[in-house]
């Protein structure tokens, strides 16, 4: 197979772009995707400094590379889950490249800075370890960023991510969760702009960059997310786009031009009244976030304690 | 008697496949589906239609993630 655009011999072929890419070419590839998806959603203003959401795997640190090669003043937070030798791993991938790249980056440790860690906190507080880490992670990348004068926060969510989500939620017609995916979720109020820029590039993509540039990620799986419905959604997707190259990319990003704007109001809707967090300060529909609620259940002492009234979240900001 | 050796991850193991055959041929043997791994030969990529050799070592990484913008 050759080059799609200078007929060099390829190294990966993209059955969805019917192409193949020789590496430079794989590379401007991967910018032209990410610089077109920031410039179509209006992700960041001139000048604006990004935080990176950094995991130490394969999306996220795609994301840094390409943020800084595109000239976007970007630096990178990482945030420590406690989850046991996939924490300290990921956290030595992230330390790695920052320091290959001589970016900054900003570390926040769960267990030190807040006293919990996620498998141990979700199981105190009876909550499923990727809900209890989504939320966490929400809250504490958003405070860093408002923090650290950051206006944009962007994480790694790629076109899989996205397409697996979409098909949840429309499976269980969310239409609340629909209306809010979005790329770009505006900021404000307390809020810094969260931005998806990888929503154009599979995660095979994102792979590929890490591996012909040299950059070393963690291969191994978080341990939590074994079996989780969401790697269930993307087998189910994945066999699809075998026999039908494309249909992810058709199925998400036809969702952002067709379906998105039907579900928008129900979420407009929800953002109206929010007050400060009676704990911490930030952005909430109730007295106190759930944010500060989950950190409560899961740093009780375990003798005697009642579980937390639940109550409706605030949407994933 | 060598083979082509091929390295799979998550969990990481090892095992040999007689060969010259194709990438594609090998992903079918191994049941992978191709939207779901890379098949890596030193520090580059190689695509569907290239060729193994029984002196080659390859690894088929998976790059399907836990979905949480990792
Ligand atoms: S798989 Fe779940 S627990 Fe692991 S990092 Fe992702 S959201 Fe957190
Ligand atoms: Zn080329
Ligand atoms: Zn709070």
């Amino acid at each position: 197979m050759r080059c799609r655009r200078c007929r060099a011999p390829s190294v990966i072929e993209l059955r969805r772009h019917n192409a193949a890419f020789c590496r430079p070419c794989f590379l401007i590839h991967c910018r032209d995707q990410v610089a077109r998806t920031i410039e179509e959603h209006h992700m960041v203003e001139p000048g604006e400094r990004v935080l990176v959401a950094v995991s130490g795997g394969k999306d996220s640190l795609a994301l840094w590379d390409i943020l800084l090669d595109l000239g976007y003043p970007a630096d990178g937070l990482y945030l420590g889950l406690g989850i046991g030798d996939y924490s300290d791993e990921s956290g030595r991938y992230a330390r790695d490249y920052a320091s290959s790249r001589g970016a900054r980056l900003v570390e926040v440790d769960l267990p030190t800075d807040v006293g919990f860690d996620i498998p141990g906190g979700a199981a105190a507080a009876r909550r499923v370890p990727c809900s209890a880490c989504g939320l966490s992670k929400r809250h504490l990348f958003n405070r860093a960023a408002v923090e650290g004068g950051y206006p944009v926060v962007a994480t790694g969510h790629n076109l899989d991510d996205e397409a697996a989500v979409l098909l949840g939620n429309v499976l269980r017609w969310s239409t609340d969760y629909l209306g809010r995916q979005t790329p770009v979720l505006p900021g404000g109020d307390g809020f810094a702009r969260k931005i998806k820029p990888l929503i154009r590039l599979g995660e095979r993509e994102t792979a590929a960059y890490c591996v012909l540039t040299g950059i070393d990620y963690v291969v191994e799986e978080c341990p939590m997310a074994v079996g989780n419905k969401h790697l269930g959604y993307k087998a189910a997707l994945n066999a699809i786009e075998d026999a039908s190259p494309g249909s992810k990319a058709a199925f998400y990003l036809g969702f952002l031009q067709r379906g998105l704007a039907h579900f928008a109001p129900e979420a407009a809707a929800d953002r109206q009244s929010l007050s400060p967090c009676a704990s911490c300060g930030s952005p909430t529909t109730g007295d106190v976030c759930a944010f500060c609620r989950l950190t409560e259940a899961a740093t009780r002492p375990p003798q005697g304690a009642k579980p937390a009234p639940r109550r409706r979240t605030a949407p994933p900001r | 008697m060598g083979g082509v050796k091929v390295v799979l991850r998550n969990p990481r193991r090892e095992l040999e496949v007689a060969g010259p055959l194709r990438v594609k041929a090998l992903l079918d043997k191994l049941e992978l589906n191709r939207e779901s791994v890379l098949v890596i030969r030193g520090d580059t990529l190689v695509t569907e239609d290239a060729l193994l050799g029984d002196t080659d070592e390859i690894e088929v990484r998976p790059v399907i993630s836990g979905g949480c913008g990792a």
